[in-house]
């Protein structure tokens, strides 16, 4: 990686949160760069979600310091944040798409309300046919989140997520509750985002299995379909150079970042909490 | 915004006292910022809209309700007391000194909190451990700015409209009881309604509703984002609301009645 001249988009310095005195953070830095993917890896309660609300701070730091696009935003006012926020998509762990909305005002709803974003009027709904698009849910502007099963909400969500093309996307739990077949889909619209749009992605999630997915394939534009990365005549006919995309692994452990490394490394270590969430490749 | 204080207490007892002074000071910025935001932009008038209708204009059937089985039931239990001294002719005026002032005011705020602080509590708790407040944030919006101060603005402009129908009804209900148990002549009863009124019985009358909006929004909207722990927590968040502004509108209750009545202009 010739990455280490440029600004990192996320960095972490020793970034610890705590709960009323329970840490839910211990001393994490780490830092991702410009394209690069995160698969982010731990047991219920290790404080991955803490994690990617602290980049996007909602959850403040106790000590240590987040910068986000070269930024420091631990110390940030809320209205100062939302500039920031406004080049981060986030997709919460139970969708958060508001009740009270329908998918197109729930779409649009960034757009619309984002103050540094300046969509003009007439654009917001092409762009939000547009991001609904990308997910495979045309027709349903009309339709509440209760209408819609737990997939297409969180695909609405995703597309809540994209709709203003942030270069930093975070993912909570995108397969959390979802049947395999349908956590793959949820998955590969990941994956297709981070390679048409180049964004840098964090995604948490518990299964092995997504992480292997976002770390070994690419979205391949001329079956829409995903596609091992690293096989030549593969990323010749797709027009790509052919090279892998860099993804890290990170697993936390009790707040603790316990493991950042590759997937090879993460599938030789031998630590027992590490191995226990690698699972053998298909 | 929460949890940001920093106090170890030596003992079990200031670990105690720690947690209602915590809660008072998070409901002083609270209401602070949303105080704040009545006069900063981005303004969310469709939503205030949106509150005043679910908030005023659904509220009417039971504002309706309560004004005239108060009224009526003041009558009828007045009487009672008047007869002892041979005035039951005077029944309009304790009707009406007792509505405007006490009643119409205590009995509709504790209705709205009864209706509206739970209903605010349990809606935004809802939203808080769905992490919609959380998306809110994400997207732009200042929770408090988008949720708060629309409801706060609608219940402080409906509490004081409805406290005043309901204050109306009520005479109506004791006009009724008045002229069809009582045998008052209607004529009576309506001029006795009239002369009891001061402009003080108008004033108190109304700044107390106008107080009560700001207890039975903000104490909901407290409980509401402060909610955790899923659907049990929203459960929380919904009773505590609603039993707090009721103590709370009592309290204040006295104390407003008590300033009026100290001025000397009874």
């Amino acid at each position: 990686m010739a990455a280490d001249t440029q600004t990192p988009v996320l960095r972490f310095d020793r970034v610890s949160v705590a709960f009323d005195e329970v840490p839910a953070l211990a001393d994490v830095s780490f830092q991702a760069y410009e394209g690069e993917s995160r698969v982010i890896m731990g047991a219920t309660g290790s404080g991955k979600t803490v994690l990617l609300k602290t980049a996007l701070g909602l959850q403040r730091p106790d000590s240590g310091t987040v910068y986000v696009f070269g930024k420091d935003i631990s110390r940030m006012r809320e209205r100062e944040l939302f500039d920031i926020r406004s080049k981060i998509g986030m997709l919460f762990q139970e969708s958060a798409l508001f009740d009270s909305l329908n998918i197109e005002e729930n779409v649009s709803y960034p757009l619309l309300n984002q103050s540094s974003i300046h969509c003009p009027p007439e654009e917001v709904l092409p762009r939000v046919e547009e991001a609904l698009k990308f997910v495979e849910l045309e027709g349903t502007l009309e339709k509440f989140p209760s209408e819609l099963s737990g997939g297409m909400r969180r695909r609405a969500a995703i597309a809540r997520a994209v709709v203003t093309n942030p270069p930093l996307l975070l993912y909570d739990s995108p397969t959390a509750g979802l049947d395999p077949i349908t956590a793959n889909t949820i998955i590969a619209l990941i994956v297709k985002e981070r390679d048409l749009n180049k964004t840098t992605t964090l995604i948490v999630t518990y299964r092995y299995q997504d992480g292997n997915l976002v770390a070994n394939f690419r979205y391949n534009p001329e079956n829409g379909g995903l596609e091992r990365a690293g096989d030549p005549a593969a990323g010749q006919a797709a027009g790509k150079g052919g090279a892998s995309p860099s993804t890290l692994f990170m697993v936390l452990h009790e707040g603790r970042l316990v493991f950042e490394g590759p997937q090879t490394e993460l599938e030789a270590s031998q630590d027992p909490y590490i191995s226990k969430f690698v699972k053998h490749r298909e | 915004m929460y949890g940001s204080i920093e106090f170890r207490g030596p003992s079990g007892l200031l670990d105690f006292l720690k947690e209602p002074f915590i809660a008072i000071q998070e409901f002083y910025l609270l209401t602070g910022r949303a105080l704040r935001n009545v006069a900063a932009r981005p303004h969310y008038g469709d939503d205030i809209i949106a509150q005043m209708d679910l908030i005023g204009v659904g509220s009417l059937p039971i504002v309706i309700l309560t004004g005239l089985f108060a009224g009526a039931v003041m009558a009828l239990q007045m009487s009672r007391a008047l007869a002892q001294y041979g005035q039951v002719d005077q029944t309009g005026t304790l009707v009406s000194i007792s509505l405007v002032r006490e009643l119409g005011p205590v009995l509709t705020a504790l209705m709205m909190a009864g209706r509206n602080s739970s209903g605010i509590a349990s809606e935004l708790g809802s939203m808080k451990v769905t992490e919609q407040i959380d998306a809110m944030r994400a997207l732009g919006t200042d929770p408090i700015q988008k949720l708060v101060t629309p409801r706060m603005v609608a219940t402080a402009v409906m509490l004081p409209l409805l406290t005043i129908l309901a204050d109306f009804i009520g005479m109506f209900g004791g006009w009724f009881v008045s002229r069809f148990f009582l045998d008052l002549p209607s004529q009576q009863y309506w001029s006795t309604v009239w002369r009891a009124l001061e402009w003080n019985d108008i004033t108190q009358g109304l700044l107390k509703p106008f107080v009560f909006a700001f207890i039975i929004s903000l104490v909901g909207c407290y409980y509401g984002l402060r909610a955790s722990g899923g659907t049990q927590g929203v459960g929380r968040a919904t009773t505590q609301s609603m039993v707090a502004a009721s103590v709370l509108i009592l309290i204040l209750d006295f104390f407003l009645g008590k300033i009026f009545v100290s001025q000397g202009v009874t």
